[in-house]
């Protein structure tokens, strides 16, 4: 994730908290998915960027998983998201999110 | 995971979902999306 990114959200995390706040994610790959899933709950993975140990536990989906699309509106959701969930590998990037989601559970 | 109520950071990428697209869906769903960004993830 950019630098610029993560700091935005650090900032936005401390000055407001993290009580209601969560992530979705559009990544097109398990690689990418469970890289930025991992920023924002353990801190960045590269020791890079504002997130470097910091550990924010932000809850984080993706806007593929069948939880979050049964929420969106149904018209709304073909039209921004239908192509992308025809070409992708759903099924693999959903598991990478799920997965970071389960250690992060498991380590707390 | 509930989105009603909820504060959306919203983090697309440019080769999958875009974040302006999940904001747009999230907000059906009676969440806010509070950050959009779309990275470039190489």
């Amino acid at each position: 994730m950019d630098l610029e990114s993560q700091g935005e959200i650090k900032r936005f995390a401390e000055q407001f908290g993290s009580e209601g706040l969560m992530v979705v994610l559009g990544s097109p790959d398990p690689e990418s998915a469970e890289v930025f899933a991992r920023t924002v709950t353990e801190g960045d993975p590269s020791y890079a960027g504002p997130l470097a140990a910091v550990p924010l536990g932000l809850p984080v989906y993706h806007i593929l998983e069948d939880e979050i699309k049964a929420q969106v509106d149904p018209a709304v959701y073909e039209r921004q998201v239908g192509l992308m969930e025809m070409v992708l590998d759903a099924d693999a990037i959903v598991r990478g999110v799920q997965a970071v989601r389960v250690s992060v559970r498991r380590s707390r | 995971m509930t989105l009603k109520g909820k504060r959306v950071i919203a983090i697309g990428e440019r080769d999958g979902i875009q974040g302006p697209a999940i904001a747009e869906c999230v907000r059906t769903a009676g969440a806010e999306a509070v950050l959009v960004t779309t990275q470039c993830y190489v």
